[in-house]
């Protein structure tokens, strides 16, 4: 028997006349496209941070195996030596590596938490671009002559008062920063969006005592009681998001709940109930939607915010663990070192050029998603 | 005086390339009611707000309107403000969106006197009295301090007359006034432009797609589609002797024939008993229940298979309410019973099985098909739920079948409601609702937001679906027109209750109460006099 198939239902692929109108709406912004590409390009290079700066090699080759460091742990018995880990920084390594075989460094010989033992002065250090030949390679065993005072070993932006070197600690700190910013803003949108549409839907008495717990929990003061989770225990990444998280979902809340709250009362929806479609679909397949425009719309802003935050509270010494690398923590020692203005301007620059990209793609997407626009 | 008052001459406008009007010419006399007809998207709505420039900045205007032999066309800004309000008055159709919900009565139709006559407050106060007292709103003097919100919908419209009446213009512009009006209200309304146009000698220009009003209250009539006039001429020529085939089919297009016979003793599909829909009104910091509205108050009914039962009121009667709480999408008291079985005291899941049974069509087409949808997935939702067993291939015959049933090809299922014209997507719903193939169908205003031709059409497919499926319907209008030719028997709402029930012929012939015999009058009625026992109150 053959069964004659209809034709399954012609779902195009490509963008809806709307969606192809709102792209068109972001591209017009040129500002905002610009800045998504430079930031997309920024954020990419640091997602790759250990490619660009690492205290480790990317590859070795060492007496036919071929090892990699930057992703594996090997002890310092693989290079003849006795310790746990290897420091790839040793001359001796370097040399055992070189004579049995090669290795590929990445740009930069640093990582965030590197100690340059061969510094000119103990304390923060200039850009090695400041400084003459001689004096940057004074403290290295071999002086000028040392193999290791090579552009690997360069400190771009100097160093901070520990001795680390500052463009590593900038591109694992933005790196972390953007990380954070995405997922507490992608966890309290699900969480905003969840509460919002849940007080929307339902209305009455679910609306009511929700929003009135909102405005109690509003009325928290976040910062103290980060200050006094932190005193308590040590907050590390995620412990961090989970405190912010408890306080930013809250954001959201209100224009999503205002949306559902507008679009139950369609007719779609009505047909949608006498069809007997359960709430849960209801909200997911015909309500969310009507959603998702203010909701995209405020997401960027959300993420500035976040790292904003995150920002502050390494500032005040009371965010990332001690050693992560932060822009907070940057600023910070830039106050602390006012003879070093390298620290100072580079976290300014930075942050700076960070909160304008994420400002300029927000007001893009917002111009994008703006039904007068879209129609006009 | 020589010429006429106002005379357009090969007007077109353009909104870009899409040209909404093409070189249409009328004249109107002083004293003179002209109606433009035509139906959504002749472009008789942009002709009307031409005459005074009210177009947006984006439409482009060719030709020439000579008010008073002064052409509007070209005269400068400043000068058109002389004629907008004061020469020439204008009334919309929503008049709940035309007077400004922050300013009382008084003030607003203060602010005409003092724009266009220099009015100081006292004489203002006067004027506008004597204004709200000649459109027959009752005790203007408390009015006066009234908001918008606090009239009603007739009431609104009197006061924008009263605003528009002001200055005593030469001629009324009048687009729709009374589309968003029920049938009794719309009788008053129309009675008392009639009525001022005698007292005053002004002209009116009358924009409306109803043709029973435009045999009311029209001299000539300009009958206008895509954009062209068509055909022009003395009203009672018009109807008596149409020359263009469109306005033929529009004189045509009136919903005719009669509803089927139904089966003499078929079993009962849907009864309820005593329902009552009543919504509390809460006051005070407590929120105590001081009363309750009653929006639907011990109505009992039952319909037999293959039956329609139609319900009628005007707007306000409870009569959606009653559709809405039969189908258990608003909560009610009283039983209900469907193909045997009690549902009033089920609930949720419970309920679901029994959905399927009795589906529900509404008034909007535009809002009631998501946006964001496929035809297809909006076709296949009920069946994703209804019938877990099926297949996507059997879902999607089923999804043709019932797109088919409606007069729609199959083959557009990929494509958004967006992409249809209100008559279609008025199909779509339908089918939405067939794929299931439900005992019971509520149509809630199936007609009302679609133009007349297309009216007749869907009355036919419906007519057509319940021969072939003996369907029954609860048909929910307040056009009495198209419920004769749907409703077997028919129930009368008035504020929630029934004031009559009984078979449609007999209504239709000899209705029994008083308030029947008035919507009756209004609907059928050729001449605005003809309103027997019509209160002055809205």
């Amino acid at each position: 028997m053959t069964v004659l198939a209809s034709p399954a239902p012609i779902r195009k692929m490509t963008l809806s006349p709307l969606n192809r109108r709102r792209l068109a709406n972001f591209r017009a912004n040129g500002r905002g496209w610009w800045s998504l590409w430079i930031f997309l390009v920024l954020f990419l290079v640091t997602l790759g941070a250990e490619f660009i700066t690492n205290d480790r090699p990317i590859v070795v080759q060492y007496k036919g195996e071929t090892l990699f460091p930057a992703f594996v742990t090997y002890p310092e018995s693989t290079f003849g030596g006795f310790l746990a880990t290897t420091d790839y920084r040793q001359p001796f390594i370097a040399d055992e590596i070189a004579a049995n075989g090669w290795a590929l460094w990445p740009p930069v010989h640093f990582s965030y938490q590197t100690v340059d033992i061969y510094l000119p002065t103990s304390g923060a250090n200039p850009p090695t671009w400041m400084l003459s030949r001689d004096a940057a390679c004074a403290n290295y065993p071999m002086g000028v002559a040392d193999p290791a005072c090579n552009w690997g070993n360069f400190h771009w932006l100097g160093t901070d008062d520990q001795g680390r070197d500052v463009l590593a600690r900038l591109i694992y700190g933005f790196r972390i920063s953007i990380l954070f910013g995405f997922i507490l803003t992608i966890l309290s949108s699900v969480v905003g969006v969840v509460a919002g549409a849940v007080q929307g839907y339902f209305g009455g008495w679910v609306d009511l005592i929700f929003q009135r717990l909102i405005e109690i929990w509003n009325s928290v003061p976040a910062l103290y009681l980060l200050l006094i989770v932190s005193s308590v225990i040590a907050p590390s990444f995620w412990v961090l998001l989970g405190i912010l998280l408890l306080f930013s979902w809250v954001a959201l809340v209100g224009i999503v709940r205002a949306e559902f709250l507008r679009a139950r009362n369609f007719e779609y929806v009505t047909a949608a109930r006498a069809l007997g479609v359960s709430d849960r679909t209801i909200m997911w397949r015909h309500l969310l939607p009507n959603a998702m425009v203010a909701t995209l719309t405020f997401m960027p802003f959300i993420l500035s915010g976040s790292v904003a935050t995150l920002t502050s509270l390494d500032f005040l010494g009371f965010g990332l663990p001690p050693g992560s690398p932060s822009l907070g923590e940057l600023l910070a020692q830039g106050k602390d070192n006012l003879q070093a203005p390298w620290l100072g301007l580079t976290g300014f620059f930075t942050l700076a050029l960070m909160m304008t990209l994420l400002v300029f793609i927000g007001e893009a997407v917002r111009d994008a998603f703006d039904p007068r626009k879209t129609f006009a | 005086m020589s010429g006429p008052l106002l005379s357009v001459r090969d007007l077109s406008i353009g909104f870009g390339a899409f040209e909404a009007v093409r070189k249409v010419s009328f004249d109107i006399e002083a004293g003179e009611t002209l109606a433009l007809v035509g139906e959504s998207g002749s472009g008789k709505s942009v002709t009307a707000l031409s005459v005074l420039r009210l177009l947006p900045p984006a439409a482009s205007l060719a030709g020439s309107i000579a008010f008073e032999g002064q052409n509007l066309v070209t005269l400068p800004e400043p000068g058109l403000r002389a004629v907008r309000g004061n020469r020439v008055g204008m009334i919309f159709q929503e008049p709940m969106s035309s007077l400004n919900p922050v300013h009382t009565v008084g003030r607003q139709i203060g602010e005409v006197l003092a724009v266009h006559q220099g009015m100081r407050r006292e004489a203002a106060r006067r004027r506008t009295l004597e204004l709200l007292d000649a459109v027959g709103i009752p005790d203007p003097q408390r009015r006066l301090e009234d908001y918008p919100h606090q009239l009603s919908g007739g009431q609104r419209q009197r006061v924008m007359i009263a605003m528009a009446l002001a200055n005593d213009p030469k001629l009324l512009i009048a687009d729709e006034p009374t589309t968003a009006l029920d049938v009794t209200v719309q009788a008053q309304i129309l009675a008392l432009l009639k009525d001022l146009q005698r007292q005053t000698g002004m002209a009116m220009l009358f924009i409306t797609h109803d043709l029973t009003i435009v045999r009311r209250i029209a001299d000539r009539v300009c009958v206008m589609t895509k954009g062209e006039i068509v055909e022009t001429g003395p009203t009672a020529k018009i109807f008596s002797a149409p020359q263009h085939a469109y306005t033929r089919h529009l004189l045509a297009a009136a919903p005719q024939g009669k509803p089927l016979a139904p089966p003499a003793d078929a079993p009962e599909v849907v009864s309820a008993s005593d329902m009552k829909v009543w919504f509390p009104i809460r006051r005070g910091l407590l929120r105590r229940t001081v009363g309750h509205i009653k929006a639907v108050d011990g109505v009992s009914l039952s319909v037999r298979r293959g039956e329609t039962l139609g319900v009628v009121g005007e707007s306000g009667s409870g009569k959606s309410s009653l559709g809405y709480a039969l189908l258990r999408l608003i909560g009610s008291e009283g039983r209900i019973v469907v193909l045997g079985e009690a549902i009033d005291e089920k609930s949720g899941k419970a309920l679901r099985p029994f959905r399927k049974h009795m589906q529900i069509v509404f008034q909007d087409p535009f809002g009631s098909l998501s946006p964001r949808m496929s035809v297809a997935e909006i076709v296949e939702e009920g069946l994703r739920v209804h019938r877990p067993d099926l297949n996507a291939p059997q879902r999607a015959d089923k999804r043709d079948a019932a797109l088919r049933e409606v007069g729609l090809d199959p083959g557009s299922a990929g494509r958004y409601p967006h992409e249809f014209s209100g008559g279609q997507r008025q199909r779509i719903a339908l089918a939405r609702a067939l794929v299931l193939e439900p005992a019971f169908l509520v149509l809630d205003e199936p007609t009302s937001a679609l133009d007349v031709s297309i009216q007749a059409q869907i009355i036919d497919l419906l007519r057509a679906i319940q021969q072939r499926h003996g369907l029954s319907y609860l048909f929910i209008s307040h056009d009495l027109r198209v419920v004769k030719a749907l409703a077997h028997r028919l129930i009368v709402m008035k504020d929630g209750l029934v004031v009559e029930t009984g078979a449609a012929d007999a209504i239709f012939a000899a209705p029994q109460h008083d308030y029947t015999r008035q919507l009756l009058a209004a609907a059928f009625s050729e001449t605005p006099h003809q309103l027997p026992g019509a209160p002055q109150t809205d």
